[in-house]
């Protein structure tokens, strides 16, 4: 069995899709792809595909990982052409390549977000962003299956930048993969606690732009072994 | 203008013959904070979207329930390729928006929108709903106005949309008369197509008469019903005493459509595949149309008549470039009986043959007793799966199995089930109806006794305890166009307590308790699906009443309130004379006039009659497709005819190309 490794974007509306969304979309996409699949055995058999840490639904992200438990040996380029031509409009395939022995674990430690506020003020954006940088904690509650926990916003934040690029509404954020796992809407939601006049009311819209393992104020992409540009 | 996923989509005016504003920008903020936003998107393989001007005709067609409920839909989905296959019409598609989002567009000043290029419903020139149940009524009523549609046809101006109407339910379409335009009975291939036509004519004529104009000649054809030019006269108790055409050129009946050689016609080919979760996640064909099984309680049944079969050649081709243009693993054999094909064994012996090795599975959703057989039943389970068959006996002692005409008799069932547990299956699921005309307690009753032979057969078949028998029950509605339509209606009071003794009789005994589940639902809103089944314009007002209340998504057991449709209906018919009961618990005689005699789906009214007076006695009548046709009447007056096999024709072998992915072993 060949095993690789798949980066995908959702781009678009195609960020309002859950997990079970995408993998439903994948197995029909990888059929009609032709890929051969390896599948488990046992009474229902299920493709060989394992997920990597799914951002959550209407996040868009560009750096999205799953592994393909492939039949038989496949041009990886082929595979990457087919599968993304297969795939429903706005998920996309952006590389493949071949697995090696370490785990999801391993390669995929902190995500960088890009998280857009909305109409809000830039110099109260930045206020905050340096208020939450000096703390030295910032717990925030959220709603969870198990009811409210807390999380410590602060601690899981490896940078946080404003504005990102020329937009002073939006902030660029570096988020260790903790347990249990801080959200960039954990962030958003310590900024707004800071300075309530950031909340608009409206969910803040968030984009992954890339994961992996963060080491020196770099973060190293799991598939090329080198720095994301 | 480019849409969410940024194809060009043209550019936003005001006008109708020029591109609507595309909503999804504005949408887009909203979704990220409502449940299931996926729903909502679109933009499924194999979806279609054209651009507004290169079109004359312009559809949104409508399931009006949930994503999730209304995506599956075949009758949808077959109508969405037909009309995009012409290049002068474009179909769109939308369904019904959940609470929670509607409240957050009617805040932002957003309208009912499609899914394919996120245009308001409103733009449209007809807007096409099917039904396939009454309990979409209000989902109906919330679309429009949500689109900004006047709700009451008569309110309507030139710049809305054409309201048509489809699908089962609108045989009988007076409850829902006020709100619509234009109703179609039966099969809707050409109908739309035909419809399609005469706007487009109409459109090219610089339309002549404006919106009365194209409703006027779609309603001289015969072939659609305008119910806004038939008047409803009533008698002082409250029956109907004539409808009446009220103006000239509307012919006073109006004809089902029916649809010949399903060959020609090999639909859906390229299904949508949602993104989303949906009720059924399978490539569907329908392998016939119609059935002559001739159950008195059964509206498709009657309305459906003949029997037209795809052939086997149709049907492979079909599900070939079905599962290929999806990438769907599971194949649903649809039809009201789907055993009954005149090849159903080669058809799925040789599709087993095809995919044999693959992880594509076939099902057969309706499979009567009498036509299954164990070889079928292990064709369709070579991959392992025995998990559970289901059957639909209907009625619990043979005497009401007469009466309703479902012809199985109890040792058939008996037979078919120790052969089923003795071949490795270990559940079996019994469908049955409570409150069939002439029912009594005695007849709900061996419906217990019923399960508890099955359970002592299956498990001397078996040899284990280990198995299952679950017995499912849903309340009996009588519909319109079928004999059962002068029925008075069992009330909710009856079926409940027929049910909790029918309960007790299976908990009490402690041999079986534990192996027989018994699933039901409380008989209150079968009565409201009897007042709009067999409901006439007076209704209307009691549906609108409910929506204006706040009701909707009334086929969802957490939104339907029977109590507020019981307090809307006596608001809305106080002083009219009739009620609630008046309309579902009374039984009607030979000469009343149903608020749908007008309405032609080729059934004789005397063979109907007759058929209901032999139910009372208990007689039977057969087939047509095996024995002597017994002139319910639908062929002459349909002039169609039966379309059976068996064509004596195989399945070719599908060649199994190696994946072009896989690399070259030689490099």
């Amino acid at each position: 069995m060949q095993r690789v490794r798949v980066q995908y974007a959702k781009r678009g509306a195609a960020r309002f899709t859950s997990s079970r969304d995408v993998s439903r979309a994948l197995e029909r996409s990888l059929r009609r792809a032709s890929v051969p699949m390896a599948y488990s055995s046992g009474f229902s058999p299920h493709p060989r595909i394992s997920y990597a840490n799914s951002s959550p639904t209407s996040a868009a992200t560009e750096a999205e990982f799953l592994e393909l438990g492939l039949s038989a040996q496949c041009d990886l380029d082929k595979l990457a052409a087919a599968l993304d031509g297969a795939l429903p409009k706005g998920l996309d395939v952006v590389a493949v390549a071949a697995s090696d022995s370490r785990s999801w674990g391993e390669l995929l430690q902190a995500s960088t977000w890009l998280i857009d506020l909305g109409a809000v003020d830039g110099d109260q954006l930045s206020t905050a962003v340096e208020a939450f940088l000096r703390a030295d904690q910032s717990i925030v509650r959220r709603m969870t299956k198990s009811g409210v926990r807390e999380f410590d916003a602060r601690a899981a934040t490896h940078r946080l930048r404003h504005p990102a690029g020329d937009d002073e509404g939006s902030i660029e954020v570096v988020l260790a993969h903790t347990t249990p796992l801080v959200r960039p809407e954990d962030v958003v939601a310590a900024l707004r606690e800071l300075q309530p006049d950031l909340n608009t009311g409206k969910p803040a819209l968030t984009t992954r732009l890339n994961q992996g393992v963060w080491t020196d104020g770099v973060m190293v992409n799991p598939l090329t072994n080198q720095p994301w540009p | 203008m480019a849409d969410c996923f940024g194809r060009s989509v043209g550019l936003p005016t005001m006008s109708k013959s020029t591109s609507p504003e595309v909503l999804f920008h504005r949408l887009e903020p909203l979704l990220a904070q409502v449940s299931k936003p996926i729903q909502y998107v679109g933009g499924e393989q194999n979806s279609v979207v054209k651009r507004w001007e290169d079109v004359t005709v312009r559809w949104c067609l409508m399931y009006p329930d949930a994503y999730e409920v209304g995506q599956p839909n075949q009758g949808v989905a077959i109508l969405y390729e037909i009309l995009n296959e012409r290049d002068w019409i474009l179909a769109e598609r939308t369904y019904a928006v959940w609470p929670d989002l509607q409240k957050l567009m009617r805040a932002e000043g957003i309208g009912q929108f499609t899914l394919d290029a996120h245009r308001p419903v409103k733009a449209f020139d007809l807007l096409g709903v099917s039904f396939s149940t009454e309990l979409g009524y209000t989902n109906m009523l919330a679309a429009l106005d949500l689109a900004g549609i006047a709700i009451h046809s008569a309110a309507r101006t030139a710049d809305d949309p054409v309201v048509v109407i489809g699908g089962h339910a609108a045989f009988n379409p007076e409850p829902v008369a006020d709100f619509v335009d234009v109703v179609v009975l039966g099969d809707g291939e050409e109908a739309t197509l035909l419809i399609s036509d005469i706007v487009r004519e109409w459109k090219d004529q610089e339309q002549p008469g404006g919106r009365e104009g194209v409703l006027e000649r779609l309603a001289s054809t015969g072939a659609f019903y305008v119910p806004r030019f038939h008047d409803v006269s009533y008698h002082a108790d409250g029956r109907i005493e004539a409808v009446t055409p009220n103006r000239p050129g509307v012919p006073a009946r109006v004809r089902k459509h029916t649809l010949m050689n399903l060959d020609a016609w090999p639909y859906p080919q390229r299904p949508l595949v949602p993104m989303a979760e949906t009720v059924h996640e399978r490539y569907s064909v329908e392998i016939f149309r119609g059935c002559t099984r001739g159950c008195r309680f059964c509206q498709a049944g009657m309305i459906t008549r003949p029997v037209r079969e795809r052939s086997i050649e149709t049907i492979g081709t079909m599900v070939a470039q079905g599962l290929a243009s999806s990438g769907l693993e599971e194949v649903g054999l649809l039809s009201l009986s789907s055993a009954d094909h005149s090849e159903i064994g080669p058809i799925t012996k040789q599709l087993a043959d095809r995919y044999e090795g693959s992880n594509v599975s076939l099902s057969l959703p309706s499979t009567r007793v009498d036509a299954f057989n164990i070889e079928l039943a292990n064709e369709l389970s070579r991959n392992g799966r025995r998990s559970g068959l289901t059957f639909a006996p209907e009625g619990g002692s043979e005497r009401m199995r007469k009466v309703i005409n479902k012809m199985v008799s109890e040792d058939d069932l008996i037979q078919t089930v120790a052969t089923a547990f003795g071949n490795g299956w270990r559940q079996v699921k019994l469908y049955f109806m409570c409150g069939l005309p002439t029912e009594t307690d005695d007849d709900v009753l061996a419906i217990a006794d019923m399960a508890k032979r099955v359970i002592d057969t299956g498990r001397k078949a078996a040899g284990t305890k280990d198995i299952r028998c679950t017995v499912s029950i849903g309340g009996f509605v009588p519909k319109p166009h079928t004999p059962f339509q002068w029925a008075g209606q069992a009330s909710a009071e009856v079926i409940d307590a027929r049910l909790a003794k029918l309960r007790e009789a299976i908990r009490s005994d402690r041999r079986y308790a534990r192996s027989i589940g018994m699933r039901y639902h409380d008989g209150e809103p079968g009565v409201i699906e009897g007042l709009l089944s067999r409901g006439d314009r007076r209704v209307g007002a009691v549906i609108e009443a409910v929506w204006r209340d706040g009701g909707g998504f009334d086929g969802w057991s957490e939104h339907f309130s029977f109590e507020r449709w019981e307090r809307c209906a006596e608001q809305a018919l106080e002083g009219s004379g009739v009620d609630l009961d008046w309309y579902t618990t009374r039984e009607r005689d030979r000469d009343e006039v149903l608020p749908w005699d007008h309405l032609d789906a080729g059934l004789d009214r005397e063979w109907l009659w007759d058929d209901w007076q032999d139910a009372l006695e208990g007689m039977e009548v057969d087939d047509c497709r095996w024995t002597p046709c017994y002139d319910c009447g639908v062929c002459p007056q349909m002039d169609t005819a039966i379309e059976i096999g068996p064509t004596g024709r195989q399945l070719l072998p599908l060649s199994v190309a190696s994946s072009p992915l896989v690399a070259d072993s030689r490099s």
